[in-house]
């Protein structure tokens, strides 16, 4: 048995954030129905994030929304608020991204929705809250990176703010949000009392970055500064970085200097025995070390300092991890279905539950797929006509 | 006000980050943790600072993690500590660890063990790379495990070669992950009545966070991803104008949009490169550098003027500086102090969690090592 077996969640949620805590609901056991706006539905569908397009619609929206099913209503329509009432009123869950205030001016907030099912857990994302001056703003992950500070932790010191590569803001959000639902669906399970779950992605961005914000806020405000070259971490000395070699490149985690220049005869480094001088002096080590590992190939080095316990390791791409036994050992890909016969692959839930793999073959909705069986499983108040 | 897991006891084996981060989400949702600690210098984390920052014994790193925790030092190869903590362990709720594959075994506190002590124990396992395969008793180390799973391929220029994401992104995903299991467990063990099994690792974390291009990889004939060669490009999959780009005093981010109107608006020219929607993908880069040519011209609030009102989504790129002393920073209160006792306080971040309006807040700091053994041993009769 999955752990949210049984359990109903009404996601209204789009793009990334809700919809990924949506899917690792799912993904625990939970019958996910998306709530989509007629004719164009969740904009994640159409919004060109990558340009493969798969049946019809964006890679990415295959990826946050398979194991769900889509429900295709209009809003401003009574009939179908009404039928949406319904719904909400057998849900356990129920979650939404909108900008702050549109839940109130359709009738789905917290206060009108814990009226008609008092233990429903409500979960809301938003992008930097309800209150405040920038409760309007676009909740977007580039610009929640490029206000929180995030953008000066990666790449080199001379190259300007550099993103993280992914909407990782997002992915944090619906993370946490996924986390204070279920914290509240432990309680209901023992105390059936309902709640109010909201997330920020602004708090989400520095509860991150928990680490270096304290440490900014602990030590007289100093800013992070990245080294000069091979750069992996603002606040960590050298060798901590990734090197290019003669054939490919290294990853180096925190070692000595002085083992490693043993291990690695080249003598520059031994005379670097002091902790502190590793980060005080990080560009000039990083800069002998870029240079000495240039000399020979990446297994040579491995060969040396892995059997002396020195935390390092090859870089691979994905094509080089997804033909290593590492990565096959994990059974990480699962192949899904769309209704139509549409299959594609995509990655599995990473938690697994004694022993299994929280996998699901079900692919992604075709947009209003299950609107005639959701109405006939829960709607029953009044025969609607909804052809 | 009532926190959703009141009640809960965590006995945490874990140290460094991604465990003892889902013990701190834990433990901020309500339930009380414990640090499982070795006498002789407990969790390693306790010793590893960054700028060599620490408040009296520990590093600032370890109180930042571990606040809101209590600890209780044993030896688990001393028969008598081992004793005493299967007793805690008979009355915890959740149990977590992050030793390498086989180490619990040899205690005699893997799963299986435990299950007999405490048949509805939650069993939380943090790895590196899983329990199997070449990779299992490689060190979980957070850079290491970016670099193998091809996400240093997703930031930066291509030039740049493999770019690392500059915090350890692999522990706390995978803590994040941890905390979900094992909150799923509860909700599970409320049914069954049975103990649960939670795995987690941080390379299936890593690979979890690269989902959405993993699945375009995957689909897509195995094409490899392909970086902007220009300088500021944010996201390998997107196309122009996404990405960072400087101006006369400053630094601007422009996420996705509608290219014809933020070229009309900034007056920069693209009819050349822009002939049909999908230059955006195929000429990105060049789009990303004639962009950047105009915005140099003018300082950030200029643009921001321009783009903003019009909905095109942009924002000043800050500094933690600049961003901390924002009002919307403020006004979400996102710090909080910890009271370290002595009149001495720190001040770290709270949980992002609201909970019916309320930050869940707590002022309680971490632990020194051992701290609570005597009030545990009273407590649970373990003595």
């Amino acid at each position: 048995m999955r752990p949210l077996e049984d359990y109903l969640v009404i996601d209204f949620s789009q793009f990334l954030s809700g919809p990924s805590a949506s899917l690792r609901l799912a993904d625990m056991g939970a019958r996910v129905i998306k709530i989509e706006r007629q004719g164009v539905g969740d904009i994640c569908r159409t919004l060109y994030t990558s340009n493969l397009i798969m049946n019809g619609e964006s890679s990415v929206f295959h990826a946050i929304n398979r194991n769900k099913e889509s429900f295709e209503v209009d809003l401003k329509n009574e009939e179908d608020c009404e039928m949406v009432r319904e719904l909400l009123k057998k849900a356990d869950v129920m979650t939404h991204n909108f900008r702050p205030g549109v839940m109130d001016r359709l009738g789905f907030d917290y206060a009108s929705v814990s009226a008609l099912n008092p233990t429903i857990i409500y979960g809301e994302i938003s992008g930097y809250g309800n209150n405040g001056e920038w409760k309007n703003k676009p909740g977007q992950d580039l610009l929640l990176q490029s206000v929180t500070g995030l953008t000066s932790l990666s790449g080199n010191a001379d190259t300007g703010p550099m993103a993280m590569g992914l909407s990782i803001v997002d992915m944090l959000a619906g993370a946490h949000l996924a986390q204070g639902l279920l914290a509240c669906l432990y309680r209901k399970a023992i105390k059936n009392e309902g709640a109010l779950i909201q997330v920020s992605m602004m708090e989400s961005a520095y509860d991150f970055q928990f680490e270096t914000i304290t440490t900014f806020m602990n030590d007289g405000g100093a800013l992070p500064e990245r080294s000069l070259k091979n750069n992996a971490n603002a606040y960590l000395g050298a060798p901590y970085g990734i090197y290019k070699t003669k054939n490919g490149h290294l990853a180096l985690a925190m070692a000595s200097l002085p083992a490693l220049g043993d291990l690695l005869k080249c003598a520059d480094l031994l005379k670097y025995s002091d902790l502190k001088a590793s980060f005080d002096k990080r560009d000039e080590i990083k800069g002998i070390l870029a240079e000495h590992l240039l000399t020979a190939e990446t297994s040579t080095w491995l060969s040396v300092l892995e059997p002396a316990d020195i935390w390092c390791a090859d870089v691979l791409n994905w094509q080089e991890l997804m033909e290593h036994d590492g990565f096959k050992v994990l059974d990480m890909i699962q192949e899904v279905e769309m209704l139509d016969g549409y299959q594609y692959k995509t990655t599995r839930c990473p938690i697994r539950i004694d022993g299994e793999l929280l996998t699901s073959s079900k692919g992604s909705p075709k947009l209003g797929q299950d609107n005639q069986s959701i109405i006939k499983e829960f709607i029953t108040l009044n025969p609607v006509d909804n052809a | 006000m009532s926190k959703p897991l009141e009640g809960v006891l965590v006995l945490e084996f874990c140290q460094f980050l991604a465990g003892p981060s889902a013990g701190l989400k834990l433990a901020d949702l309500g339930a009380r943790v414990i640090k499982i600690e070795r006498p002789k210098g407990g969790d390693a984390c306790r010793q590893l600072a960054i700028k060599n920052l620490f408040l009296e014994d520990d590093s600032l790193l370890f109180h930042t993690i571990n606040r809101n925790k209590e600890s209780y030092a044993a030896d688990l190869k001393n028969p008598e500590d081992l004793s005493k903590l299967k007793k805690l362990i008979a009355k915890a709720d959740i149990m977590t660890h992050n030793f390498r594959p086989g180490v619990m075994e040899k205690i005699g506190l893997d799963y299986e063990n435990v299950k007999a002590l405490n048949p509805q124990i939650i069993y939380g396992m943090v790895t590196g790379y899983g329990t199997k395969g070449p990779w299992k008793n490689k060190p979980g180390q957070d850079l290491l495990v970016q670099s193998v799973s091809g996400l240093t391929y997703l930031s930066g220029a291509d030039v740049d070669g493999p770019v690392p994401f500059g915090l350890s992104v692999s522990d706390i995903m995978c803590g994040n992950h941890l905390a979900q299991g094992l909150m799923a467990g509860l909700i599970k063990r409320a049914r069954t009545q049975k103990s649960v099994l939670v795995e987690v690792s941080l390379l299936e974390s890593i690979l979890d966070v690269q989902f959405e291009v993993l699945t375009t990889y995957l689909n897509d004939g195995g094409k490899l991803p392909e970086r902007s060669s220009a300088r500021g490009s944010a996201h390998a999959y997107l196309s122009a104008p996404y990405g960072m780009y400087e101006t006369k005093n400053g630094y601007l981010a422009l996420a996705m949009g509608n290219l014809e109107s933020i070229s009309s608006l900034m007056a920069c020219n693209i009819a050349d490169l822009y002939k049909h929607t999908n230059a955006a993908f195929d000429n990105r880069d060049q789009l990303i550098l004639r962009f950047a040519e105009t915005f140099k011209t003018e300082n950030t609030a200029y643009w921001l003027n321009i783009l903003e009102p019009n909905g095109i989504w942009c924002a000043e790129v800050l500094n933690y500086q600049q961003a901390t002393e924002l009002k919307a920073y403020k006004a979400l209160d996102i710090e909080q102090q910890i009271d370290l006792g002595n009149g001495k306080s720190m001040k770290t971040t709270a949980s992002p969690i609201r909970l019916n309006g309320n930050k869940l807040t707590s002022p309680k700091p971490a632990p020194k090592l051992g701290f609570n053994n005597q009030e545990i041993s009273q407590e649970f009769g373990i003595n």
